[in-house]
């Protein structure tokens, strides 16, 4: 095993052990700092994979935005200090059936790709985020789910304004 | 000559040379050479805030017209070594019922936030930790890992003031990460590139330093990263008259250490990344060879940061709700504005006019220049003429009588 998949495999186990520590984690902020060490995780994946500027946004929009909103709403809506209790409810065992159907498809799919023994190519080419800038605004690539986002998101700042708008 | 010229590189030939002579690999040569460098930096950041901090209580003592450190070592240079010496032989208390793991974790998690910045700031050169090609977004995300710090110390404190410390804390960091990042993204368009090294290239005429070409923007990313530090017009989020010492109350020793290091060289930081930006870094006369470029590099940080403590010194806390306000009403929409016309107008200039040229660049900054002057006139005007309007009085709460007489108990009435 060369050394990068011996940090790839970490980096998994990392992931996995860190997302099942968000869903059992008896404190809502724990489970919040524990989603934190999960995406921070992910961003490690995306450096190993040389997407260097990927692996920059995950952290600022997922731990730099998310987390910490997740984080402040915990804070406010409840009893920060001594809520505890259990991170189940009878429907447990339904959510986990599910989430095993869920991994057993991911699996078939991934058991007839064909791609395991192929070379990784040398070198990502530099120029990853102009290429990306460009595909954004391009009309012959991502231009119109790129302002269907925007669009999104502008929607979603006029209603924020509107509900705390004091009249 | 090797050596007075660029000693770090050639230190680090000297050492490869020396590590292969051994019989190592190449391989493992780097990894030992790149954690050499990590040391070097993170332990010039930290004895570095030694200095700082007795710079810095001697400059605003000498704005207020004090003395300031004065007793240990000449002019009080080993005070601060005496109270780092202090501040580790306390005691380590963790408050009953904290989070310990997570109380333990924050102080570390604020120096690396401050000291991962590091990584990518090039002092020189050839002096550069990681030339990442992102380095302003990665700047952006590792000050996130700052502001989690925060929220949980305030958090794992168990302790109200410390909460509510973190609260403020929330509010005024991601209000003013907005303007932060909107005006480093002036310097990554007009260098059309996002490492730091490469912006710091792109400014190598004194006419081509991008404060002549975004000096609206530079005032923004000055103000708006002081207030993510948390420094004195925006230190709510450790107001003493209010909530005691905000979100480090219940740390002591070492921790308490820790953490008020990762501010002090924070703000230094800052210096730092504004001289990069807006200042052209490294570049100066004689910036062929490196230990010029890091003279130049040491001298404009340094007068950036007795900027920083000049506005410390000098001005009182801002309220809470016009901090709120100046950030969402004033510097963000500004912000906003200097971005579309920077990168309007610099379209417009690129088209027609060779930027690469001495005139061209000439031509570049004198056009953007005026059209900040045109930005920095209409604001001032719009401001003048809200200000004038009579000003409609909007209370925070109705003010209402706090005890009232029972009227059972007034013997006038029975």
């Amino acid at each position: 095993m060369t050394p990068v998949q011996v940090i790839f495999l970490l980096t998994s186990l990392l992931v996995l052990g860190t997302a099942l520590m968000v869903v059992t984690a008896p404190n809502l902020v724990r489970s919040a700092l524990w989603l934190i060490a999960t995406l921070f995780s992910v961003a490690v994946v995306f450096v190993l994979l040389e997407a260097s500027f990927l692996a920059v946004v995950q952290v600022v929009v997922y731990i730099g935005a998310i987390a910490i909103m997740f984080i402040f709403a915990v804070m406010l809506t409840r009893k920060v200090m001594q809520d505890t209790g259990p991170q189940t409810n009878s429907n447990w065992w339904l959510a986990a059936v599910f989430s095993l159907l869920l991994f057993a498809g991911l699996a078939w799919m991934l058991s007839t790709w064909g791609g395991f023994g192929a070379q990784a190519a040398a070198s990502v080419p530099e120029t990853t985020i102009v290429d990306l800038g460009q595909a954004l605004v391009s009309p012959d690539a991502y231009i119109l789910p790129f302002e269907v986002a925007s669009v999104l998101l502008l929607a979603a700042l006029i209603g924020a304004i509107v509900v705390a708008w004091d009249r | 000559m090797g050596f007075l010229n660029d000693p770090i590189l050639f230190i680090a030939e000297w050492l490869s040379a020396l590590l292969s002579g051994w019989g190592l690999s190449d391989g493992l040569i780097n990894v030992i050479l790149t954690f050499l460098g990590v040391f070097v930096v993170a332990n010039f950041g930290m004895l570095y805030v030694i200095f700082l901090v007795w710079l810095e209580r001697k400059l605003a003592a000498r704005i207020q017209d004090r003395l300031g450190p004065n007793r240990v070592g000449p002019y009080g240079l080993f005070q601060t070594v005496a109270d780092i010496l202090k501040l580790f032989t306390k005691e380590d208390t963790t408050p009953r019922g904290a989070d310990k793991v997570v109380f333990n974790l924050a102080p570390i998690l604020a120096v690396f936030s401050v000291l991962l910045i590091w990584a990518v700031i090039p002092f020189a050169s050839t002096w550069v930790g990681t030339d990442l090609n992102v380095g302003v977004l990665y700047i952006v995300a590792v000050g996130s890992i700052g502001v989690v710090s925060t929220l949980i110390a305030g958090w794992s404190s168990n302790n109200k003031f410390a909460l509510l410390g973190a609260f403020r804390t929330v509010a005024q960091l991601v209000s003013y990460e907005v303007p932060m990042v909107l005006s480093m993204l002036v310097p990554v368009l007009l260098a059309r590139n996002m490492g730091l090294n490469a912006i710091v290239q792109a400014q190598d005429n004194w006419y081509s330093v991008f404060f002549w070409m975004a000096p609206i923007a530079t005032l923004i990313f000055f103000i708006s990263s002081i207030a993510e530090v948390g420094r004195t017009p925006f230190d709510l989020l450790e107001a003493e008259s209010e909530i005691v010492a905000g979100f480090h109350i219940e740390y002591s020793g070492a921790k308490f250490a820790m953490i008020f290091a990762a501010e002090f060289l924070h703000a230094f930081t800052i210096s730092v990344l504004t001289i990069t930006l807006f200042f052209g870094g490294w570049q100066g006369w004689g910036d062929q060879f490196p230990i010029v470029g890091w003279v130049w590099f040491m001298i404009k940080s340094m007068l950036a940061y007795f900027l920083v403590v000049w506005v410390r010194s000098t001005l009182p806390r801002i309220r809470i709700d016009h901090m709120l306000n100046y950030n969402w009403k004033f510097l963000t929409p500004l912000a906003l504005v200097v971005l579309i016309v920077t990168a309007l107008l610099d379209r417009i200039v690129a088209d027609n006019v060779d930027i690469l040229t001495s005139q061209g660049q000439i031509i570049r900054s004198a056009t953007l220049f005026a059209a900040n002057v045109v930005i920095a006139w209409v604001t001032v005007a719009l401001i003048r003429r809200r200000a004038r309007q009579r000003p409609a009085r909007v209370p925070v709460a109705q003010p209402r009588p706090v005890a009232r007489p029972p009227e059972a108990s007034t013997p006038a009435s029975s």
